[in-house]
């Protein structure tokens, strides 16, 4: 027993230097997240790419005489067309923007609720938000279109926010954080004459800032690559998101489109990851709360 | 006496009276301003999560194209998808072929990653790069695979096999009925493997150093006897949060198999339950049978969660 110990801290310790098989490992993976992160080296490189060497044969993966042309083709010659291509980015930045700002406070305000006040008549809220998490949006697609449809805000800006602001997996997330909150801090500033409008954005809000950062980065990598809800609820061109327009720039499959494709996938593809680059310690720190106990 | 009784009553009315509306006050000055907080996001939860299940159940015993008012036919639509529509059968079967391979496959890919990834330094800089993938929009990487996928010499996958003489004519990667549903299931595990992986590798992170050291004198010999024993149990809640997030995603399997294959996708092999159901909705304005779709896309997600439920229960340790 004693020697087994002795052998396994032994291994531990060997461990710490390099040895042959921390080199199999690093290499193993290396070889992963080369795999994992290729294709979207990839999307760097094509959207600096001259009209040259996207059409070169054979393919090179990497540019080598890097230019913007093809962000001027998305910007300035797709502008000729019905809808310039900054109204697929504007579209996209408000709608999620709003989407994101009201999540999050709806998902803060309703899950303090629920876990500290103890409301009469709350029970049920808590496993029927449980059970949503286990099926897909698409199952209340249908009569969602008609309840959107029915408040006439059909392809308008109203149709991709308003159904998406109670979001389950928001408010799981804040209820999973606000009940780490110590209760004796909501108590003493109740004790000072807070009143709770205050408490929730003077001590509550600050003091959860991990938990709502994630929030906005999950929020926003969502809404912002959404792609079903336009496609039901947006009928004209000038009011699609970009994700739909990017699917229309790519569809077209002329080899004059092939730049402005490649700096429209750029455009789409790197806020998400410079969004999650700059918060992805709060998000780390907030995941550890994530695990549902069943 | 009858008039005693009754001033009495009244008196005893009147103190009721006026003990509710204290308790009521006092109720409300309790409870009134969580009700509040919580109305908000309740009404807008009910509004578009629970009355469209409600709906899309009793809409899926109907004929409603929107137009006229919805026609009660019982079971018919059931009983249409399941024994008549050819097409829907063909989507279910691709979508358990998708699940069953691309779930799977993602979640222990990803649990394996956050285990070794942990473990090592510049953990930050893996993560960021495992995890990317998972954040990008399904429409951007499908055109961007589709350039390794492209069916012309000019596809890379298609270049380096005729360069290594493996293949003498570029394979129709997205066109071949035989090859649409493998790349649909590569794409989607490259990547849905980042989603897990960030609640396993933050469930890593959390595990007591201490434990190991205890399990070390308990006479836990390797690195995999530490994993099985002291992390898995200790991880049960994330794992359960990455296997439901897992089913709904593969259950739901849309936006690549439509930007890969197109809709109707080639002799419907990348003809998925969600894409059924869009195509009688929001093509076909068949909102009965649609809802009938959405009915046993429920049914199967939610039983399927259900089981991992049970599976991932940690009532029995600690």
């Amino acid at each position: 027993m004693a020697n087994s110990m002795a052998s396994y801290i032994k291994s531990k310790k060997r461990r710490k230097r390099i040895s042959a098989g921390w080199v199999f490992v690093y290499t193993v993976m290396i070889a992963l997240v080369a795999f994992t992160a290729l294709p979207l080296v990839y999307v760097v490189c094509t959207a600096f790419k001259p009209i040259d060497e996207l059409l070169r044969y054979p393919p090179r993966f990497f540019v080598r005489n890097p230019t913007l042309q093809n962000f001027w083709d998305l910007l300035i010659a797709l502008s000729g067309t019905v809808v310039p291509f900054t109204r697929y980015i504007f579209n996209s930045l408000f709608t999620v923007s709003i989407t994101v700002f009201f999540t999050v406070i709806l998902s803060s305000m309703g899950a303090y609720a629920l876990v500290k006040f103890k409301l009469p008549g709350t029970k049920w809220i808590f496993p029927v938000i449980l059970a949503a998490l286990m099926f897909s949006a698409h199952v209340t697609q249908i009569p969602t279109y008609m309840i959107v449809n029915g408040m006439g805000i059909i392809n308008t800006y109203w149709a991709l926010i308003i159904p998406k602001l109670a979001s389950a997996y928001s408010f799981f997330l804040m209820k999973q954080f606000i009940e780490q909150f110590p209760n004796e801090l909501l108590e003493s500033s109740r004790i000072d004459g807070a009143n709770e409008w205050t408490i929730f954005w003077k001590i509550l809000m600050p003091s959860l800032k991990p938990a709502w950062s994630t929030l906005v980065v999950f929020s926003f990598v969502g809404n912002w690559n959404d792609y079903f809800s336009p496609l039901i609820f947006i009928s004209s061109e000038a009011m699609k998101t970009l994700p739909l327009a990017l699917q229309t720039i790519s569809g077209g499959a002329s080899i004059a489109r092939a730049g402005a494709t490649s700096a429209a996938t750029f455009l789409m593809t790197m806020p998400t990851i410079i969004i999650f680059t700059i918060m992805q310690s709060k998000v780390l720190e907030t995941m550890v709360h994530s695990g549902i106990k069943a | 006496m009858g008039n005693l009784q009754t001033a009495e009553s009244k008196k005893w009315l009147g103190s009721d009276l006026k003990k509710t509306r204290i308790t009521l006050s006092t109720w409300w000055n309790k409870y009134g301003i969580g009700y509040m907080f919580l109305l908000p996001f309740l009404i807008l939860f009910l509004i578009f999560t629970v009355v469209p299940v409600v709906v899309a159940l009793g809409t899926s015993f109907t004929n409603y194209n929107m137009l006229q008012a919805p026609r009660w036919v019982g079971i018919n639509n059931y009983k249409l998808l399941l024994t008549d529509d050819d097409v829907f059968i063909i989507a279910i079967k691709n979508t358990f072929t998708f699940a069953l391979i691309s779930g799977p496959a993602g979640y222990m890919a990803s649990f394996f990653a956050a285990w070794v990834i942990n473990q090592l330094k510049f953990r930050k800089g893996f993560a960021l790069a495992f995890y990317a993938p998972s954040i990008t929009s399904g429409v951007a990487m499908s055109i961007v695979w589709l350039y390794f996928f492209s069916s012309d010499r000019y596809g890379f996958i298609n270049n380096i096999l005729i360069n290594l003489g493996i293949i003498n004519e570029p394979i129709l990667w997205n066109m071949d009925t035989k090859t649409i549903m493998p790349v649909v299931i590569f794409i989607s595990v490259w990547m849905s493997m980042g989603t897990g992986f960030l609640v396993f590798l933050a469930g890593l992170q959390n595990v007591p150093r201490e434990l190991y050291e205890a399990g070390a004198m308990d006479g836990i010999k390797s690195r995999f006897q530490e994993l099985w024993f002291l992390t898995l149990p200790l991880m049960k809640p994330q794992l359960l949060f990455g296997a439901i997030n897992s089913i709904v995603g593969s259950i739901g399997v849309f936006d690549i198999a439509v930007s890969v294959a197109g809709i109707p996708s080639p002799n419907y092999a990348a003809h998925t339950i969600v894409a059924h159901l869009y195509d009688y909705a929001f093509i076909r304005f068949q909102m009965g049978y649609a809802s009938g779709i959405a009915v046993i896309l429920f049914v199967i997600t939610f039983l399927l969660g259900r089981i991992c439920l049970k599976v991932f229960s940690s009532k029995d340790i600690y």
